[in-house]
């Protein structure tokens, strides 16, 4: 019983019966293939690694109380600088400059989300609100740096961080994973993640305790926007273009969502890394299984919304003992709780 | 009735008694900062721009934001429990979707108003007994109702699909006069009598009571004996139903109904609410206030247009910094208060 207990065993159970379904729906499940893993499980992981990127940022910003709605159009920003730097480059394959470029984008990024922190943290705006102006600008700003146009790079390096492999994992899931190790490693083998969880609670207990909660704040915008960024940069490199309309479209929801599915609290004071990442394969996953199954891509959010429905009800503890509760005798008497 | 004693006892008695400033209601001080800045806009409308004085310019704002003024009334209700309702936008796509289909196959339009009617709201009202009964957080309940509204539309039909009928078509054209050169739609006087309803159920009504006490503290609100489910519930119903009526007056202006519309009206009516100076924590906030903050928005969008060699680009920055600009002033102005 303690396993059903788990936040995380009603999304992972979900993910798996998709993985299941996916196993006699899909030609190749999983295969080794021109030196590298290969099918539907690899093309998951490959696709689920800027959600999961943009849900690592959204988890610590929503772990302090805060929302960032901008990180889709700081993926736009992010793939529309990279993309005009690396098509003025002489050499497009030159991976020096190319380094140099998706680090130039990342700092973007970074101060973008020090803009938003700054607004949280300082002026005092409400985050949803604070957020809402850069997430409105944002894509106006995407499409100037492109001056309205969709830019085309041929860059194998770039191109790399989406398509290629890795010891024969993909580049841009590998990606993924190092930010989840060091964000894992960073709260939880540090205090960082107490303080998080602290600023989260109650943003003034913690300053009077002596955290300096408006820095912590400003931080957690900076990293988040950092992580939009770079899955902006995977983003652009997988269509090798920078398309300042469509990046990053509505993936704060997704995002948002992955962070719930795994357990996060939107209230702030208590997160979970691993349960984000978990959310992001499962929202990817079912993605791919819809149309995988045959349903017509038209039917995907429908389908979204009724995962979302049946998550949310499992996960509602109230839910479970108002309809499961009745086939058991009740050990205490219930008290009524407002919500 | 006891005799009220002749002289008030006062809590605070003045410290000076010469100084006789005016000083508004503290609680009002966010509609009032609101209110000048709305007035200062204005003025730089007309102070820059040719035709700016023209009353229509005024008149029109209420046209051509009739959809997110119905969307940010609902939204009001919800955000005072100390809610938010994510799926406006999607319920707006929904209804436009439906109706434009419904009346295509021939229904009768004095069945198809209501029924889309009736589908907003039942949507508002299932949301609101998942929240309150299943405790699931108004975001992911509302973001799951987008989802839901918005897959259902799209499903229904990805077209935008022309509405012939004769009753939508004359409302569309139809133009009420208010004065000389000032002409106002159908659509402008729903959205405002909507606007007048609301605040006045908000002010005056038991149920507005119970609103503003939920979004004080549902706790104290239920030991109290308030209605909390019925009143939480109802806040979502009402926001769903503002959302078909929202839907329905965007068919009446622009004569059809395509799946993709509303998409980000839910983040401008909240937008709206907050600049209106609506607390998103619940608990403060005017109908009025949403109804300016629903003006400022359009007045940004009216000043663009005369500018008007703006490119799309621009006008999104433009909208962010003058968003951003506001919200600073705003929020200075209220802090001065504290």
């Amino acid at each position: 019983m303690t396993i059903l207990k788990n936040r995380l065993f009603w999304p992972a159970a979900i993910l798996l019966a998709l993985l299941i379904v996916n196993v006699f729906t899909s030609n190749q499940f999983i295969t080794l293939q021109d030196g590298h893993l290969f099918g539907t499980l690899i093309d998951i992981l490959r696709g689920s690694a800027p959600l999961i990127l943009v849900a690592l940022g959204m988890t610590l910003v929503i772990s302090t109380g805060g929302i960032d709605l901008s990180v889709g159009s700081v993926m736009a920003i992010s793939g529309a600088v990279a993309c005009l730097l690396i098509k003025d480059l002489g050499n497009q394959n030159a991976v020096g400059s190319v380094l140099l470029i998706m680090a130039i984008a990342i700092a973007v990024s970074a101060v973008l989300g020090l803009w938003n922190g700054a607004l949280v943290a300082i002026v005092g705006v409400q985050p949803i609100i604070a957020t809402l102006i850069l997430m409105v600008a944002g894509r106006g700003l995407a499409q100037l740096v492109t001056d309205g146009q969709i830019i085309n790079v041929q860059s194998g390096p770039y191109a790399t961080i989406a398509t290629g492999f890795f010891l024969t994992l993909p580049v841009a899931f590998l990606i993924a994973m190092a930010a989840v190790a060091l964000i894992t490693v960073l709260t939880r083998r540090t205090a960082l993640g107490l303080l998080l969880e602290s600023v989260g609670g109650s943003p003034s207990a913690s300053r009077l305790a002596g955290i300096r909660a408006k820095r912590i704040t400003v931080m957690v915008y900076v990293v988040c926007g950092a992580f939009a960024g770079l899955a902006g940069l995977i983003y652009s490199a997988n269509i090798k273009s920078a398309d300042s309309i469509y990046a990053g479209n509505l993936i704060e929801l997704d995002a948002i969502l992955a962070v719930v599915i795994g357990g996060t609290a939107l209230i702030g004071g208590r997160f979970s890394i691993l349960g984000t990442v978990l959310g992001a394969i499962l929202i990817q996953t079912l993605q791919v299984t819809v149309v995988s199954i045959g349903v017509p891509s038209k039917a995907t959010l429908l389908f979204k919304a009724v995962v979302v429905v049946v998550l949310c009800l499992s996960q509602s503890a109230t839910f479970r003992e108002k309809v499961f509760g009745r086939f058991k005798v009740r050990a205490s008497a219930r008290t009524e709780v407002p919500a | 009735m006891t005799v009220m004693s002749p002289e008030p006892v006062t809590k605070h008695p003045a410290i000076n008694p010469r100084r006789r400033v005016y000083r508004p209601n503290s609680k009002y001080i966010p509609i009032l900062a609101t209110l000048a800045l709305l007035v200062a806009m204005y003025l730089g409308g007309v102070g820059n721009y040719r035709n700016f004085d023209q009353p229509s310019v005024v008149v029109n704002l209420f046209r051509d934001n009739a959809v997110l003024l119905v969307v940010a009334v609902g939204m009001t209700f919800v955000i005072i429990t100390g809610g938010i309702d994510l799926s406006v936008g999607a319920v707006i796509s929904l209804t436009t979707t439906l109706t434009a289909t419904l009346l295509q196959g021939g229904w009768p339009p004095l069945l198809v108003l209501p029924l889309v009617l009736l589908i907003g709201a039942l949507l508002g009202a299932g949301m609101g007994a998942v929240i309150h009964y299943f405790k699931v957080e108004p975001f992911i309940a509302t973001l799951a109702g987008l989802f839901l509204a918005r897959g259902l539309a799209l499903f229904i039909n990805q077209e935008s699909i022309p509405i012939r009928d004769k009753i939508w078509t004359t409302l569309s054209d139809m133009r009420i006069p208010l004065g000389e050169h000032t002409r106002t739609t159908p659509t402008a006087i729903t959205a405002l009598t909507v606007v007048l309803i609301a605040a006045a159920v908000l002010a005056w009504t038991r149920f507005g009571r119970n609103v503003y006490a939920i979004g004080g503290s549902a706790d104290s609100a239920l030991l109290m004996g308030l209605p909390v489910a019925r009143t939480r519930i109802a806040v979502y119903t009402v926001s769903g139903f503002c959302a078909a009526l929202g839907g329905v007056l965007f068919t009446i202006n622009s004569t059809s109904g395509h799946a993709l519309q509303g998409t980000g009206t839910e983040l401008d009516a909240i937008a709206s609410c907050v600049i209106g100076g609506v607390l998103l924590t619940g608990g403060a906030g005017y109908v009025v206030g949403s109804l300016l903050g629903v003006l400022v928005y359009g007045m940004i969008g009216t000043i663009i247009n005369f500018q008007g060699d703006l490119n799309s680009a621009w006008t999104r920055i433009v909208v962010g910094v003058l968003l951003f600009g506001f919200i600073v002033l705003q929020r200075l102005v209220t802090r001065r208060t504290r």
